[in-house]
C-alpha cells in the first residue's frame, strides 16, 4: 500500500513487453556473464567479441551458427509440441540420441542402397526411434499420471549410455584407431549440403516441421483439442476429448521430431555416429521453446541466435574461457526471462501520494 | 565369505546413497512448502565444486561442506526469488537452475578436474558401536557426513511432523491461503525452506566431491539430483522413507559396481543404466500405489501464491 511501486494485473498481454523481455534478458545475462569473466581474470570485452565474431562475424561463422541451429530448431519444435499440453518432455536429448541410433542402423545395414531408398528410411527410423523413446514415458503418464519430467529425463541417460555402448562395442569402426565412432556412412546415406557450406538439408526439415506445426495447431480440430487440453483438462474431459490418447500422440510426435533432429545431425553433419556429439541440444531446446513462447516461427529465429551462442562458444574456448560459460549464459538468460514474465501479467504502477489533496494519483506506465 | 560380501555391499550402499539422501531431504523441505525445485542436480553440482574448491584450498573438509551449503542455498535463493516473488513457472525455473548450475560448476571447476583431495572425509569407527557384529561395519564404520545424515533424518522427520514450525511449513504447502489467514507468512516460509532445501542439496553434492569420490569431475552427480527428486515421491514426502529409498539406490549403484568387478560378461554400459531404469520403474509403482491409497503431493505443490487471488 505504502510502497511507491505497485503491481496491477493486466487484462491482456502486450506485444511490446513480449519482445522487450527476451531482449533485455539477453543483455542482463551477458552483463552477469561479464562479472563471472572478470572474476576469473578474463577480459569480458575480448571474450564477447571473440564469441560474436565466432558466431556472426564472418560468412563461415554465420553458416556454422545455422549448422548449430538446426538440431536446436528441431529439438525445440518437438519440445514445444509437448509443452503446449503442459507435458514437460525434457527427454529431447535422449530422443535425439535414439534418432541417431535409428538412422545409423539403417545407414550401416544398407551400405549399398541408393539415396532414394536409404535417406527416407533413415528419416523414418530416426523418427520412429525418437517417438518410441518418448512413448515409454508417455504411456505411464497417460494412464497412471506418472511424472513425465523424471521419466523422460532418466531415459536421456539410458539413451546416451546405449549409444556409448554401440560406438565403443558392436558398431565401432574397425579402421577407426579405437576412437568411439562408427564407420563413415555411404554418400547415399548423407544428406545434401548447400554449396560449400556445412549447412545441410536438415534446415529444410526444420522449416517444414515448423510450418506443419503452425497450421496443425491453428487450423485443425486436433490442434484445437491440444489447446483445450493444455488449458484445462477438466474442460476437455467434459467436452468428451480422449485425454490419454492425446497425451500419447503428442509425446510420441514430440519425440519423433527430436529423433529427426538426430537423423539430420548424423546424416547431414557428422556422416557417422560418434560418442558425445551433442553439447546438450535437447536441453537448450527447452530454453528456446520457452523463450519463443512455443511459436514455431519464433523457435526458428531464437534457435539461430542460440546456434550463434554455441558456435561462438567454440571460439571462446580458444581464448581460454571454458565452454561451460555457454550453458551458464543460457541458464541466466532463462532466469531473466522467467523473472520478466511477471510483466506480461502485471503492469508496474507508480503510487504517488500528494500531500496537498491527500488524494492518490497513479501513473500507469503503458508499456 | 558370503556374509562378508553382503556386509561390504550394504556398507557401500549407505555410502553411495548418502549424497542422494541429503538432496532428497532438502527437496522434501522444499516441496512441503509447495515449491517444486527441479534444480537439485544443478545445486548439487555447484555444491560439489565449491565444497571441493574450499576444502582443497584450506585443507579442511568441514569448511568445504559449509561452503557447499552456502552455495546450494544461494542457488536455491534464485529459485525462490523467481517462483515466490516473481511467480514464475516452477518447472522451467528449476530446469534453468540445473542448466545454469551445470555451466557454473564446469566453469568454476575447470582447473580442479582430476586433482585428488588431500584431506577428504574418511571412514572412522564410531567407538564400541563400530565393533558390534554385522551392524557395526555397516552403520558405524562410515565417515562423519554419513553420521550427520543419521542424525539429520529423524530430526527432519520430528521437525516436520511434530513441531509447531513443522505444522506451519506443511500448511503453507497444503493450503497457503488458510496459512496466510492464520498469520503465517507464505512467502517468508517458502523462501526459508527453499533455501534450506538448497543447502542440503549442496551438501549432498559435496558428499560426492569430499567423501565419495573424493575429487571433482564435470557432471559428477550423473543424475543423482533427479533421482533425489524422484525419491521424494517414493518417500511420500517423509524423511524416514527417503532414507530407505536412498540406500536402496545406493545398493543398486554398489551392485552395478560389484558386478563390473566380478565381470559377468555384461557390458558396463548396461550396468550403469540400472539406477535410471530402476528410478523409472519405482516411480511407476509408487504412483500406481499412491493412486490407490490416496497419498499425494502437498496440495499447493508447484503453484505460486498470489494474495490477490485468495
Amino acid at each position: 500500500m505504502n510502497s511507491p511501486l505497485r503491481l496491477e494485473k493486466r487484462t491482456s498481454a502486450s506485444t511490446t513487453v513480449n519482445l522487450m523481455i527476451p531482449t533485455i534478458s539477453v543483455i542482463l545475462a551477458l552483463a552477469i556473464g561479464a562479472l563471472f569473466l572478470l572474476g576469473a581474470g578474463h577480459n569480458p570485452v575480448q571474450a564477447y567479441s571473440a564469441m560474436f565474431n565466432g558466431g556472426f562475424g564472418s560468412v563461415y561463422g554465420l553458416t556454422e551458427t545455422i549448422v548449430k541451429g538446426i538440431p536446436l530448431m528441431l529439438c525445440a519444435l518437438g519440445i514445444s509440441l509437448a509443452f503446449r499440453m503442459h507435458l514437460w518432455n525434457i527427454g529431447a536429448e535422449g530422443q535425439l540420441y535414439m534418432g541417431t541410433f535409428g538412422a545409423t542402423w539403417v545407414a550401416l545395414s544398407f551400405p549399398d542402397s541408393p539415396a532414394i531408398f536409404v535417406l527416407p528410411a533413415m528419416v523414418l527410423m530416426g523418427m520412429l526411434c525418437g517417438g518410441i523413446w518418448a512413448m515409454l514415458p508417455a504411456v505411464p503418464r497417460a494412464y497412471l499420471g506418472v511424472n513425465e519430467i523424471i521419466t523422460t529425463l532418466m531415459l536421456n541417460y539410458v539413451a546416451i549410455l546405449w549409444v556409448d555402448y554401440l560406438v565403443m562395442g558392436p558398431w565401432k569402426d574397425p579402421d577407426g584407431f579405437n576412437f568411439p565412432l562408427t564407420a563413415q556412412f555411404s554418400d547415399a546415406a548423407t544428406l545434401p549440403t548447400f554449396g560449400d557450406t556445412r549447412i545441410h538439408a536438415g534446415l529444410l526439415f526444420a522449416i517444414a516441421i515448423a510450418i506443419i506445426i503452425y497450421f496443425a495447431m491453428k487450423r485443425t480440430r486436433w490442434g484445437y483439442e491440444v489447446r483445450v487440453i493444455g488449458r484445462s483438462q477438466s474442460a476437455a474431459k467434459y467436452a468428451g476429448m480422449n485425454i490419454p490418447k492425446n497425451i500419447i500422440i503428442i509425446l510420441v510426435l514430440s519425440g519423433a521430431v527430436s529423433g529427426l533432429a538426430g537423423m539430420a545431425e548424423v546424416s547431414g553433419l557428422m556422416g557417422r555416429l560418434q560418442q558425445g556429439f551433442s553439447p546438450g541440444y535437447g536441453y537448450t531446446g527447452i530454453i528456446i521453446a520457452w523463450l519463443a513462447k512455443l511459436h514455431p516461427g519464433a523457435i526458428i529465429i531464437v534457435s539461430i541466435l542460440f546456434g550463434g551462442l554455441q558456435a561462438g562458444g567454440f571460439s571462446l574456448q580458444s581464448s581460454g574461457v571454458p565452454a561451460a560459460m555457454v550453458s551458464m549464459l543460457q541458464g541466466t538468460i532463462l532466469f531473466f526471462v522467467l523473472g520478466g514474465e511477471i510483466l506480461t501479467r502485471y503492469r508496474i504502477v507508480l503510487n504517488f501520494r500528494s500531500k496537498d489533496t491527500g488524494g492518490k494519483s497513479t501513473w500507469k506506465q503503458a508499456s | 565369505m558370503e556374509t562378508s560380501i553382503l556386509i561390504a555391499l550394504m556398507a557401500t550402499a549407505i555410502t553411495a546413497g548418502t549424497a542422494i539422501l541429503f538432496a532428497s531431504l532438502g527437496e522434501i523441505f522444499t516441496e512441503r512448502v509447495g515449491i517444486l525445485n527441479l534444480g537439485a542436480e544443478g545445486m548439487m553440482l555447484v555444491g560439489a565444486v565449491t565444497g571441493f574448491m574450499v576444502a582443497f584450498k584450506t585443507g579442511n573438509p568441514w569448511l568445504g561442506a559449509a561452503a557447499s551449503m552456502m552455495a546450494g542455498g544461494a542457488m536455491a535463493a534464485i529459485h525462490a526469488i523467481l517462483t515466490v516473488t516473481f511467480q514464475a513457472n516452477h518447472v522451467v525455473s528449476g530446469l534453468a537452475l540445473t542448466i545454469f548450475g551445470t555451466g557454473l560448476s564446469g566453469y568454476l571447476g575447470k582447473s580442479y578436474i582430476g586433482q585428488p583431495l588431500p584431506n577428504p572425509f574418511k571412514p572412522e569407527k564410531l567407538g564400541v558401536l563400530g565393533d558390534i557384529p554385522v551392524i557395526g561395519p555397516i552403520l558405524f564404520q562410515q565417515d562423519a557426513l554419513v553420521y550427520l545424515s543419521f542424525i539429520l533424518v529423524p530430526l527432519a522427520w520430528f521437525y516436520i511432523f511434530h513441531t509447531k514450525m513443522g505444522l506451519n511449513l506443511r500448511s503453507v504447502g497444503e493450503n497457503p491461503g488458510a496459512a496466510d489467514s492464520l498469520g503465517v507468512s507464505v512467502s517468508k516460509t517458502r523462501y526459508l525452506y527453499t533455501i534450506i532445501g538448497g543447502m542440503l542439496a549442496g551438501l549432498g553434492g559435496a558428499y560426492l566431491s569430499l567423501a565419495y569420490a573424493p575429487s571433482w569431475m564435470e557432471n559428477m552427480t550423473a543424475g543423482r539430483g533427479w533421482i533425489a527428486v524422484a525419491l521424494v515421491i517414493f518417500a511420500t514426502w517423509n524423511p524416514l522413507y527417503a532414507l530407505v529409498g536412498a540406500y536402496m539406490f545406493g545398493g543398486i549403484d554398489a551392485l552395478g559396481f560389484r558386478m563390473q568387478i566380478i565381470d559377468l560378461q555384461i557390458p558396463s554400459y548396461f550396468l550403469s543404466m540400472l539406477p535410471y531404469i530402476c528410478t523409472i520403474l519405482i516411480l511407476i509403482i509408487t504412483t500406481y500405489r499412491a493412486r490407490k491409497s490416496g497419498i499425494g503431493a502437498p496440495k499447493a505443490l508447484g503453484v505460486s501464491y498470489d494474495r490477490e487471488d485468495r
